[in-house]
């Protein structure tokens, strides 16, 4: 490879994120780690913001975004732990194709 | 290549392949330890667009809040005194047939899209801007998630110690 590294390249790691996230968001069963593909989506979304706020000479708005994003993960994470620790008092497990009731 | 293009290889391989061990391992602490290797490589590849304060927020909020929540969700809701620390898998060909072709589309439509790219110089850091920015244009966007953090923490606590009511 020739070409210098250029906006392609960090849209290229991006798009390879997004897919590993899904692909963990699928096959996985236990939901804390279905998390762990939600938040791998998230910085993928993030690279992008941040390499199109490099690239696109768009100022600084990107950056900004990018930051939201990193702070709405942090509630999101906090939350959804709070309900899988409620689901695992529950039902003593967190394999998400088993739970399909929303109460004992 | 210049030392660019060398780190930035270097840290792609980094995330990429932590990424790959994230979501193909079978033992959950192994995913989050690769995880936190992930999280680096994408807080040095903020460092290479030139986003040092994102950076920096990255490794604090991610590895120091996120990942540590994950890895106590972990460890509340296996039996660690057991080997069952090991999540299931279903759906394995499937999903990499689907996801292999969803990657080949992306990187199709990334590669051949001309993207009208006009760089700007990069400033030496970004906090001034950004914290202009937060304070100017984006000033009620930073409130509301303020109120949202503080809403998100106290319902997060509040759901995780739900008193067991005593009905007779």
């Amino acid at each position: 490879m020739t070409v210098n590294v250029g906006l392609t390249h960090f849209l290229i790691i991006s798009a390879i994120l997004f897919s590993l996230g899904i692909y963990g968001i699928i096959t996985r069963k236990n939901a804390v780690m279905v998390l762990m593909g939600i938040e791998l989506i998230l910085n993928s979304a993030n690279i992008n913001f941040v390499a199109f706020a490099r690239y696109g000479n768009f100022g600084f708005s990107g950056q900004i975004i990018a930051l939201f994003v990193i702070i709405l993960a942090a509630a999101e994470a906090a939350i959804a732990l709070a309900i899988v620790l409620n689901i695992y008092k529950t039902f003593s497990n967190v394999n998400v194709d088993e739970i399909d009731k929303l109460k004992e | 290549m210049t030392y660019f293009d060398v780190i930035f290889y270097l840290f792609a391989l980094i995330t990429i392949i932590s990424a790959v061990i994230v979501v193909t391992t079978k033992n959950i602490v192994y995913s989050a330890y690769s995880l936190l290797l992930t999280l680096f490589g994408i807080s040095g590849i903020y460092v290479l667009l030139g986003a040092d304060f994102l950076a920096v927020v990255q490794i604090m909020i991610y590895v120091g809040g996120i990942l540590i929540l994950l890895l106590f969700g972990v460890m509340l809701t296996n039996k660690i005194t057991s080997v069952d620390i090991r999540t299931g898998t279903v759906h394995l060909l499937p999903a990499a047939i689907g996801v292999g072709l969803l990657l080949g589309v992306l990187w199709a439509v990334m590669i051949w899209t001309n993207w009208k790219t006009q760089p700007g110089e990069i400033p030496i850091t970004t906090i001034k801007n950004l914290g202009n920015l937060l304070i100017t244009d984006y000033i009620l966007i930073f409130e509301l998630l303020a109120v949202l953090l503080l809403v998100a923490l106290i319902g997060a606590a509040s759901i995780a110690r739900r008193e067991e009511e005593k009905i007779d």
